[in-house]
């Protein structure tokens, strides 16, 4: 099953390379990992999306690493989900049109142009990307480039200021950390 | 303090204010800046050259074993890091309070397959709490103090620093109030108020309740504590192999030993049982056997300070995260008094039945030495004497001292558990023997354990060590394996047979007296003699070379599956 979590932790060297081996060594498929800067200096934020039955036991071992900050299992929850993807496509003057119409309906940007292909920017969430993509596939897909997701919980679902609520929160093990996410 | 130091000096300063007074080690290229530091500081820091870097890892962690101090040990790069990777492991498994510092190739040269260069952060990841590489002498003083904090609190463990040879060479003025800086690390040491009265109230409705205590009742000195409420509530206890001594044996509501080698009384118990309270014990394997037949009729309340080691083998009804001793006191102040002397009669009765069963008290024809003849002496001359600690190694001899000697004191066991360390026990005995010079150290090892790390023979005598006593249980076998080869192996001793050398002579070689023992007559003067001697003594217990450990649960099979006697041969 697809989980999301999204972790803060230390922007020290190294401190990826425990998260990630953790993940190898239980066995965890991991399907996208984005990391980058988050609203705090010197901390960064991680969101994976891993293929794990015991999402408990993930973030419970991700919390045990001390460059890691805060985790938070988002897949209950209602969250806005981002990921972006540049697609270089097979475009010759006989379906350039067609392609163009596509990008239009996804709200796609053609970035580029050359006399044979396109290159298309689309930001949307995980699924609409691989929609978009099977639906370019048959045109020629030459190449493709994806950041991974991204995601953030909806703000409307937080009933006290400062804390997550998970939505589908039964098991008493699922602590509720305080929102690390809502400063 | 604003003069100028070399990193090496604010290493050797940094330890000092950590509280250390013993390192053990070995110098070479990387890290000799920091050995050039340290003559320095002597009258502080005592310096003890190992022969293995293995050997200083594990005398360090029988340094915390016995201390519940912080244990340092010192390796340069390259393969005297990598020789510590074992020492680490085991403390890890073990939860063992470490500080491994290392020497690493200069900054320039990181990533260049220098010289010994190894990746030892790297290689180490999945086994340290927590590991640093220092380029920058800045930098130490903060990274020395964290690292001390974080093997020392929560759930303990090893923490490996790494520092770079310029970084040991470059100079700086050491800010030694810079801060730490471990805004993810905050260890939980009391336990939830609610989940507490939940469990007391478990406890109080349970009719056949029982206690397992685990290494975490030692760690967190809460042997009294876990006294007081098995009193009060009159509840049974189980002690696992690092819960040895936790409970008092010989206490009238102590069952013994659960899992793999434990006693048919106890194993029938758990899976009989209708609430467990878990304290300080992560549910081994060795434990449980196969984890979904485990204990199936019991609500099982886990109280561990790793929030991560509940609910990881078994499904637990009330998760309590935080330290032993707090949660243990919490629970004894509210838990209601209780009597189950039904259900204790219950199992003593269960116990009686298999006692006399016990198959490892048959003396097979031909062989006069058994090894429960010494474990037995060994428990009736402790007795009657105190200030002693037993430090077992990996295999059979570790199973039968689990089983055979009675442990009343917290500490006074000491071994290589969950990462099943042979060689643990002689440099870990060194470790013990420092931190506790007016103690007897009593290593208990096989034969082949001994030989993996024999040679801090040579570390005990140049130390001038007295207090060390080795019982060789010398079987000519690697002998748990050649048991399950016997059992579940068609009897096929592949790669276990084993000759040694005259243990006795190469006692002797090292500067140490030597014994040779093959008769039962003889094995109680021999260990009287040797704990009287002023040095070290290894004993050669020649014993029955097939002599196995009964009862033993097949790997993977349910606890309620015991073997308590061999193939028919």
């Amino acid at each position: 099953m697809r989980q999301t979590i999204a972790a803060l932790m230390q922007d020290h060297p190294g401190a990826l390379n425990r998260a990630i081996s953790l993940f190898r060594r239980r066995g965890f498929n991991i399907h996208s990992i984005a990391v980058g800067p988050s609203e705090t200096p010197g901390v960064a934020r991680m969101t994976l999306v891993v293929d794990a039955e015991h999402v408990e036991q993930v973030v419970k071992q991700l919390n045990r690493l001390i460059d890691v900050i805060k985790v938070c299992d988002l897949t209950d929850q209602r969250t806005l989900e981002r990921e972006t993807a540049l697609i270089k496509v097979h475009a010759p003057p006989g379906t350039r049109a067609d392609i163009v119409a596509l990008c239009t309906i996804f709200h796609a940007r053609i970035l580029d142009a050359g006399s044979r292909s396109l290159v298309i920017e689309l930001t949307d969430t995980p699924a609409t990307l691989d929609r978009f993509t099977d639906l370019v596939r048959p045109f020629g897909l030459k190449e493709m480039a994806r950041t991974g997701q991204i995601a953030m919980v909806c703000p409307a679902h937080r009933e006290r200021p400062g804390i997550l609520v998970p939505a589908g929160a039964t098991s008493p093990a699922v602590e509720l950390e305080p929102n690390p996410f809502a400063v | 303090m604003s003069e100028q130091r070399t990193g090496a000096q604010i290493m050797c300063e940094a330890l000092i204010r950590e509280g250390v007074e013993v390192l053990f080690g070995i110098p070479g290229g990387a890290i000799m800046p920091f050995y050039h530091a340290l003559p320095e500081y002597d009258d502080r820091l005592r310096h003890v050259l190992c022969r293995h870097e293995q050997g200083a890892g594990h005398a360090a962690e029988g340094y915390a074993r016995t201390t519940g101090r912080v244990g340092v040990c010192v390796a340069t790069s390259g393969p005297g890091a990598t020789n510590l990777v074992t020492p680490i492991a085991d403390a890890w498994m073990d939860s063992t309070p470490l500080v491994a510092v290392t020497g690493q190739v200069g900054s320039a040269l990181l990533g260049t397959d220098a010289f010994q260069e190894t990746d030892i952060t790297g290689i180490t990841l999945p086994i340290t709490k927590h590991s640093f590489l220092v380029t920058d002498p800045a930098q130490l003083p903060r990274v020395f103090r964290e690292a001390f904090h974080i093997a020392s609190t929560g759930r303990m463990g090893p923490v490996l620093i790494d520092v770079t040879k310029d970084a040991q060479q470059a100079r700086t003025v050491p800010n030694w109030d810079a801060p730490m800086d471990l805004p993810g690390y905050r260890p939980t040491y009391e336990g939830n108020a609610r989940q507490v009265s939940e469990a007391a109230r478990l406890l109080a409705e349970a009719e056949r309740p029982l206690i397992m205590a685990g290494g975490g009742v030692i760690w967190s000195g809460a042997a009294e504590a876990l006294l007081g409420l098995a009193e009060r509530t009159g509840i049974p206890v189980i002690t696992t192999l690092h819960g040895k001594g936790a409970f008092p044996d010989d206490h009238p509501l102590a069952l013994g030993m659960p899992g793999m080698h434990g006693w048919v009384h106890v194993n029938r118990a758990i899976q009989a049982c209708d609430v467990l309270l878990n304290v300080g014990g992560r549910f081994d394997d060795r434990v449980t056997g196969k984890a979904s037949t485990f204990a199936p009729h019991a609500r099982i309340i886990h109280v561990d300070i790793d929030p991560s080691e509940i609910g990881k083998i078994v499904r637990v009804d009330v998760p309590i995260v935080g330290d032993a001793r707090q949660v243990l006191e919490a629970l004894a102040e509210i838990v209601e008094c209780g009597d189950r002397s039904g259900w204790l009669a219950e199992i003593r009765e269960l116990q009686a039945q298999h006692e006399h069963r016990q198959s490892y008290r048959r003396r097979p024809e031909g062989s006069s030495l058994m090894p429960h003849d010494v474990y037995e002496a060994f428990d009736r001359i402790a007795r009657s004497r105190g200030g002693y600690r037993v430090i077992t190694d990996v295999g059979q001899h570790q199973m039968w001292a689990a089983q055979l000697i009675e442990w009343r004191d917290a500490g006074t066991h000491v071994t290589s558990g969950g990462a099943g360390t042979m060689g643990f026990s002689v440099p870990a005995a060194l470790g013990a023997a420092i931190a506790l010079p007016d103690e007897t150290i009593w290593v208990i090892c096989g034969d082949g354990g001994f030989q993996m790390t024999n040679q801090e023979l040579a570390t005990i005598r140049q130390e001038g060590i007295r207090n060390i006593k080795i019982a060789i249980i010398d079987n000519g076998y690697l002998g748990m394996v050649r048991q399950w080869q016997e059992l579940f192996n068609e009897r096929r001793y592949s790669g276990t047979p084993l000759s040694g050398p005259d243990f006795a002579l190469l006692a002797e070689a090292y500067g140490h007296r030597g014994m040779r023992v093959s008769e039962p007559g003889e094995v109680e003067d021999a260990i009287t003699d040797a704990w009287d001697h002023d040095g070290c003594v290894v004993i050669d217990f020649q014993v029955e070379r097939e002599a196995n450990v009964f009862p033993i649960v097949p790997q993977g099979r349910s606890i309620g599956e015991m073997m308590t006697e061999g193939v028919a041969q």
